[in-house]
C-alpha cells in the first residue's frame, strides 16, 4: 500500500511529489499519458507571475505570491532554467491607466514587491520595441521566466531519485473507498493506498466525481500559441502583457528560458477537453495583438505554433482541499497555477501535516538534481575531459539546437525515463529547434530504438498510435 | 493526332509537340536537343522510364539501384515487386550488376558500400 | 593551422576544395557533419544529376562519388562526423567529434559550403492538431531511402518543390497512395519533367493555388482540409475539400543555412539569406568565402559544382596574395529580378552574373544598365522563379559604370 498516491505527472502533481519525496513515504504517481508534463503542463505561457492578478484574499493571490519567492530555489535544486527579467503590463490609453492603477494597488494588497507605473519614456527606454503608442505599463521587477515542463520532467525525476514511483500510461477509472485508504484502479491495474492528490488537470473534476465529490466542474479554455527562432529572443527583454480586460489578460510577448520568443495565449471558452486544435482566427488574433503591442516582431520567423488547454474551475479560485478523509483537490489549477506550483506543493503538505500523516525526514533525501543542459553550459576543457570518458558527447545529432548523442542517451537513462520522440525533446532539447525535428528526427529515432530495445518501427511521437513509420519498405524484411 | 509533352530528359523540360498517324510519328517541334526529340517519339509509341530505388543488402541495410537503360514506363511497379524479393551481397561498388535481364535492363547499384 | 578550412562535405565543399587543390593550394581540411561525404546527395537516389557537368544522367550517389574518388584520390583530408560550431571572423574554427572533442583550427582561407535545409512547416501556421505523421519532404526521403521505412501509406504533400515531386514519387513506387500535390502559388516551383514523371506518370493530382487550412487527427494524422486560394494567398470560404490520409509532407522551400556565418558576422542578403558575395564568392570578410546552396539556393547541383570552383580558386589567390581585389562595383535589382549572385563584381574580368525572377514572365527582356544606358540586353522566352538565370558580363561593357542595374521588361 502506497501512502500518497498522486493522480496526474504536471508540473503540480511533480512538485507535490517531490515535496513529499523528502520524507519517509511511499509515493506513486499515476499519469494517463505516455510522458509527463503532457497537459497544460506543456503549453502554458511559461510565466513567472509577480502576482498582481489575483483577487485579494484569493488562494491564487497567495499561492502567487509565495510561488514567485520560492521558484528561484526550487529551480536551482532541480536544475531547471529559471529568468527573473520583470514584467510589464503595457497600457494604451487612460482607462487603461486606471486599470493598471487598480492594479498596482491589488498588488501592493497581495504583498507583491517592488511594483511601480513606469511612463512612456522609461518604458521605451527599458523595451525600445514596443508600439509607440504606449502611455506607461505596471512594472513587475519579480516576474520571471521559468520552463515550465522541465520543471515538472525534474520535480518528477528528482522525486523518483528520493524513492517514488511513476506509473504512465495509467488512466484512472474508478476510485473506491478501503480500509485505511483508497484502490485507484485503471481499466487493467490497480494501487491501494492512505491518500490521493488530485493533480488530474483538466480532467480533475472527473476524478473528484469518483469519491463522490461533485462540488465543482473544471471546462477547457484553449490557448494558442506562436513560438519564434531562438534569433527572435531579443525582441523584447521582459514578459510584456496587455492591459486586462473583461476578455482576460491578453496576448503577452515574452522571452523563453531558451531565448525564444512566445507569443500569446488566446481564450475561448470550449468544452471538447481533448480538443487542442489551432486556429486560424486564433492565429490572426495572435499577429494582431503583437503588432498592436510592439513594433517588428519577426513572425515569419516561427518555428511551431500550438494549442493548451487551461483547468478553469466553476469556483473563480484554485480548489485546494480535502472533500473525504484522506482524498486532496489540487483542481482548477489556471494562471497562476505554474508559479503557485511549489507553493500549492507546500500548502498541500500541510494539509497531510495536519490531517496526521507522519512525516518523518528521509535521511536518504537530495533535492538537488543535475540539470540536462549540464554539458552545454560546461567550460570547453570540461566539455572535453566529459567527450574522452563518453565520446557520444562528442556527436552533435540535433543541429539547430547543438545537441549531442551523449546529452541524448543520458536523458534516456535517467528518471523520468522518455519513451518517445516528444520526451526527448522536452528534456533536451533536440528537434526543438528552427527544423523541428527534420534533420535529427531519424536519428533521435534510432538512438531512442536501441536505448529503449524497441523495433524502429515502433517509436512514437508521443505514445499510443503516435507512430512515426508505419512499416518497413521492401515488404517488411528487415 | 498532335500531343504535347513536357520533356523529361533533362532540367530544362522543354514543351515540345508530337504529330502521329497510325501510331507513327509524323514530326516532332519544340525540341531543343536530339535526345529530346528521341524522347519524344519514344514518349508516343512506348514510354520508357530509368527507375531509381533501393534493395537490401545482406546486412539489412539498403543500397541505391538503378535501371541501367529506361525500362518500359507500365512495367515500373512489375520492376519494384522484383527489387523488393532482391537481396544484395556485400561489399558492393557503384556499376555492379544487382539483378541482370529485369525488362530489358539490368539492375546496377549507383552507391558503394562495404 | 591550415591554409584552406572548408566546412561542408558535399558538392559544394568538394568540388571548391578540389578547384583548391588543383591550384596549388594542398594544405586542405574538409569538415563534414554527417557520416559520410557527399552531403545530402546521398539521400537523392533519383537521377537527373550531372547532365551539365558530366553529359550524363547520374543519381545523387553517383554524382558525388565522382567528387569523391577525386578528394580521396588527391589525398585531401577530411574529417566526417564533425560538427562546426563556431566560425570567427580571424578565421578560427571551432568543431567537434568523438575522436578529437572540441577543436580549434586556424585557417589562411575559409570556404563556407554548409548547403541549406528545408523550411519548415511552423512558419506556414496551419490550423489544427499535431500529430504524428507530418515530416519534411526531405525527412521522408531520410527514413525512405536511408532507412527503408515508409513514414506512411496515404500521404498529401503540401508545396511543388523538386523534393516534394521526387517523393510523391519514390513513396507511390514503395507502396504508398499520394492523394494530392498541394501548391499555395499559382504554379509549382518544381522542375516541369519533375510534374511530368512524378505526378502525371502516376496520376497524382497537382492542385495549383491550393493549401492545407487544416491538419485532422490525434495520435497520427487521420486527415486534411485542403481549400482554395485566392490571389492574396487566402483560402477561398467554400472551396474546402477533406481528404483523409496518415501522413502530410511539407515541401516548401529551402533555405540556406548561414547560422554560422552570421555568427562570424557575415554580410547576409535579406533575399538571398545567403552571403553578399564578389564574383569570387568571397563575402564581406576577406577570406571568407561562400559557395553551394548556402550562399543561394540553387536548382541543379551542377551549377553549385561549378560555384565552388570559382570558390576554390578564389581561395588559392587570396591565400597566395594574389586575388584582385580592387573596388568593386554594386549590382541592384528592380524587385522583378530578385537578386543576382554575386552582388557586386570586379571590373577586371568578365563575370557570369546569376540572378532570379519573382514571379513567371513570359516574352521578356532581361536589361543591364549603369542607370542611365543599357549596357545589355536579353530577350527570354520564360522565366520562372524556380530556374536561376544567367547573363555573362564582358568588362568592356561596364568599365565606366559605377553601379550595374538589373531588371526586367515585359514586352
Amino acid at each position: 500500500m502506497y501512502d500518497v498516491t498522486v493522480i496526474g505527472a504536471g508540473v503540480v502533481g511533480g512538485l507535490v511529489a517531490r515535496t513529499l519525496s523528502k520524507y519517509k513515504l511511499k509515493i506513486c504517481i499515476l499519469e494517463s499519458e505516455n510522458d509527463v508534463a503532457m497537459g497544460a503542463t506543456k503549453a502554458n505561457s511559461a510565466i513567472v507571475h509577480a502576482g498582481f492578478d489575483a483577487k485579494e484574499g484569493s488562494l491564487k493571490a497567495k499561492l502567487n505570491v509565495r510561488g514567485n519567492k520560492m521558484m528561484e530555489s526550487v529551480c536551482n535544486e532541480l536544475g531547471v532554467k529559471y529568468i527573473n527579467n520583470g514584467s510589464l503590463v503595457v497600457g494604451f490609453s487612460e482607462e487603461d491607466r486606471t486599470v493598471l492603477n487598480e492594479l498596482l494597488k491589488r498588488g501592493v494588497t497581495n504583498e507583491v514587491e517592488g511594483l511601480r507605473i513606469v511612463e512612456k519614456d522609461e518604458l521605451l527606454e527599458m523595451e525600445p520595441n514596443l508600439s509607440d503608442d504606449v502611455i506607461c505599463a505596471l512594472y513587475a521587477p519579480t516576474g520571471g521566466i521559468v520552463c515550465p515542463y522541465t520543471l515538472a520532467i525534474a520535480a518528477i525525476g528528482n522525486a523518483m531519485d528520493n524513492g517514488a514511483e511513476l506509473k504512465c500510461n495509467y488512466k484512472v477509472s474508478s476510485i473506491d473507498a478501503i480500509e485505511n485508504g483508497y484502490k485507484v484502479s485503471s481499466d487493467n491495474d490497480y494501487v491501494t493506498t492512505r491518500y490521493v492528490i488530485n493533480c488530474a488537470g483538466i480532467y480533475s473534476d472527473t476524478v473528484a466525481q469518483m469519491v463522490g465529490d461533485n462540488s465543482f466542474d473544471i471546462h477547457p479554455r484553449r490557448g494558442e500559441y506562436m513560438l519564434l527562432d531562438r534569433e527572435c529572443g531579443d525582441t523584447v527583454s521582459h514578459t510584456i502583457f496587455r492591459t486586462p480586460s473583461k476578455m482576460g489578460k491578453g496576448i503577452l510577448i515574452t522571452p523563453t528560458v531558451h531565448n525564444n520568443l512566445l507569443l500569446g495565449p488566446t481564450s475561448y471558452d470550449m468544452t471538447d477537453k481533448e480538443d487542442k486544435n489551432t486556429t486560424a482566427v486564433g492565429f490572426d488574433a495572435i499577429l494582431n495583438s503583437t503588432n498592436e503591442t510592439a513594433k517588428s516582431v519577426p513572425v515569419n520567423k516561427t518555428i511551431t505554433s500550438f494549442c493548451g488547454l487551461r483547468s478553469v474551475g466553476s469556483t473563480g479560485d484554485f480548489i485546494i482541499n480535502s472533500p473525504k478523509k484522506g482524498f486532496i483537490n489540487a483542481a482548477g489549477i489556471e494562471s497562476p497555477g505554474l508559479t503557485s506550483s511549489p507553493a500549492i506543493a507546500e500548502y498541500i503538505e500541510d494539509m497531510l501535516k495536519e490531517d496526521g500523516l507522519e512525516l518523518e525526514l528521509n535521511p536518504d533525501y537530495n533535492p538537488v538534481r543535475k540539470p540536462y543542459y549540464a554539458f552545454q553550459e560546461a567550460s570547453a576543457e570540461e566539455k572535453n575531459e566529459i567527450i574522452k570518458g563518453n565520446p557520444a558527447y562528442g556527436k552533435i545529432v540535433c543541429r539547430c539546437e547543438g545537441i549531442t548523442e551523449g546529452e541524448i542517451i543520458d536523458a534516456i537513462r535517467r528518471n523520468p525515463q522518455p519513451r518517445d520522440l516528444d520526451g526527448i525533446k522536452r528534456r533536451t532539447r533536440a528537434q526543438m529547434g528552427r527544423c523541428q525535428g527534420g534533420f535529427c528526427g531519424p536519428y533521435v529515432t534510432e538512438i531512442l530504438a536501441k536505448e529503449l530495445g524497441i523495433p524502429y518501427e515502433s517509436v512514437t511521437k508521443f505514445g499510443g498510435e503516435s507512430l512515426i513509420n508505419v512499416e518497413l519498405t521492401k515488404g517488411g524484411q528487415s | 493526332m498532335e500531343r504535347k509533352l513536357t520533356c523529361i530528359i533533362c532540367p530544362l523540360g522543354c514543351e515540345i509537340t508530337v504529330q502521329t498517324e497510325d501510331k507513327k510519328v509524323i514530326e516532332v517541334t519544340g525540341h531543343t536537343c536530339p535526345r529530346g526529340k528521341a524522347y519524344a517519339e519514344t514518349e508516343c509509341i512506348a514510354p520508357k522510364r530509368t527507375l531509381t530505388s533501393t534493395v537490401r543488402c545482406s546486412d539489412g541495410g539498403l543500397v541505391s539501384v538503378k535501371t541501367d537503360k529506361p525500362i518500359p514506363k507500365e512495367k515500373m511497379s512489375e520492376c519494384m515487386t522484383i527489387l523488393n524479393s532482391v537481396t544484395a551481397d556485400l561489399p558492393i561498388s557503384i556499376g555492379d550488376v544487382i539483378a541482370e535481364d529485369v525488362f530489358g535492363s539490368r539492375i546496377v547499384a549507383t552507391q558503394n558500400k562495404e | 593551422m591550415k591554409d584552406l578550412v572548408i566546412i561542408g562535405g558535399g558538392p559544394a565543399g568538394m568540388s571548391a576544395a578540389i578547384a583548391a587543390y588543383e591550384n596549388g593550394i594542398k594544405d586542405i581540411l574538409i569538415l563534414e557533419r554527417d557520416e559520410h561525404l557527399g552531403g545530402i546527395l546521398q539521400q537523392c537516389i533519383h537521377n537527373g544529376f550531372g547532365l551539365h557537368k558530366f553529359g550524363e544522367e547520374l543519381t545523387g550517389p553517383e554524382y558525388a562519388w565522382r567528387y569523391e574518388e577525386k578528394v580521396r584520390a588527391l589525398g585531401i583530408e577530411f574529417k566526417l562526423n564533425t560538427m562546426v560550431l563556431d566560425v570567427s571572423e580571424n578565421k578560427v574554427v571551432t568543431a567537434t567529434n568523438t575522436q578529437d572533442g572540441i577543436f580549434q583550427i586556424e585557417a589562411k582561407a575559409i570556404i563556407l559550403a554548409m548547403g541549406c535545409r528545408e523550411r519548415a512547416k511552423g512558419a506556414l501556421n496551419i490550423a489544427g492538431s499535431r500529430p504524428a505523421g507530418i515530416y519534411s519532404a526531405g525527412t521522408a526521403q531520410k527514413f525512405v531511402n536511408m532507412k527503408g521505412y515508409l513514414p506512411g501509406k496515404n500521404i498529401v504533400i503540401l508545396g511543388s518543390g523538386d523534393i516534394g515531386l521526387i517523393m510523391a514519387r519514390r513513396m507511390t513506387l514503395e507502396g504508398a497512395k499520394v492523394h494530392a500535390v498541394c501548391e499555395l502559388m499559382p504554379y509549382s516551383g518544381g522542375l516541369a519533367r519533375n510534374i511530368e514523371q512524378c505526378l502525371n506518370d502516376f496520376g497524382i493530382p497537382l492542385k495549383l493555388s491550393h493549401t492545407i487550412i487544416q491538419i485532422h487527427g490525434k495520435e497520427r494524422v487521420e486527415g486534411v482540409t485542403i481549400a482554395k486560394v485566392d490571389e492574396r494567398r487566402k483560402p477561398v470560404a467554400g472551396t474546402e475539400e477533406y481528404i483523409p490520409c496518415d501522413t502530410i509532407l511539407f515541401s516548401v522551400g529551402l533555405v540556406p543555412e548561414n547560422e554560422l556565418s552570421r555568427n562570424a558576422n557575415v554580410a547576409l542578403s535579406p533575399i538571398t539569406n545567403g552571403a553578399v558575395v564578389d564574383q569570387d564568392r568571397q563575402t564581406s570578410i576577406e577570406g571568407v568565402f561562400s559557395c553551394g546552396n548556402v550562399l543561394h539556393v540553387h536548382d541543379l547541383v551542377d551549377y553549385v559544382s561549378e560555384e565552388a570552383e570559382i570558390a576554390g580558386k578564389a581561395a588559392v589567390e587570396y591565400i597566395n596574395g594574389t586575388k584582385d581585389e580592387s573596388v568593386l562595383i554594386p549590382i541592384k535589382t528592380d524587385g522583378k529580378i530578385r537578386y543576382t549572385v554575386p552582388q557586386r563584381i570586379t571590373k577586371k574580368k568578365d563575370v557570369a552574373v546569376y540572378f532570379r525572377v519573382s514571379n513567371i514572365y513570359k516574352n521578356v527582356m532581361i536589361k543591364v544598365s549603369d542607370g542611365e544606358n543599357t549596357l545589355l540586353s536579353k530577350k527570354k522566352i520564360k522565366v520562372a522563379p524556380g530556374e536561376m538565370e544567367s547573363i555573362t558580363l564582358k568588362k568592356e561593357i561596364y568599365e565606366n559604370a559605377k553601379e550595374l542595374y538589373f531588371s526586367l521588361e515585359e514586352m
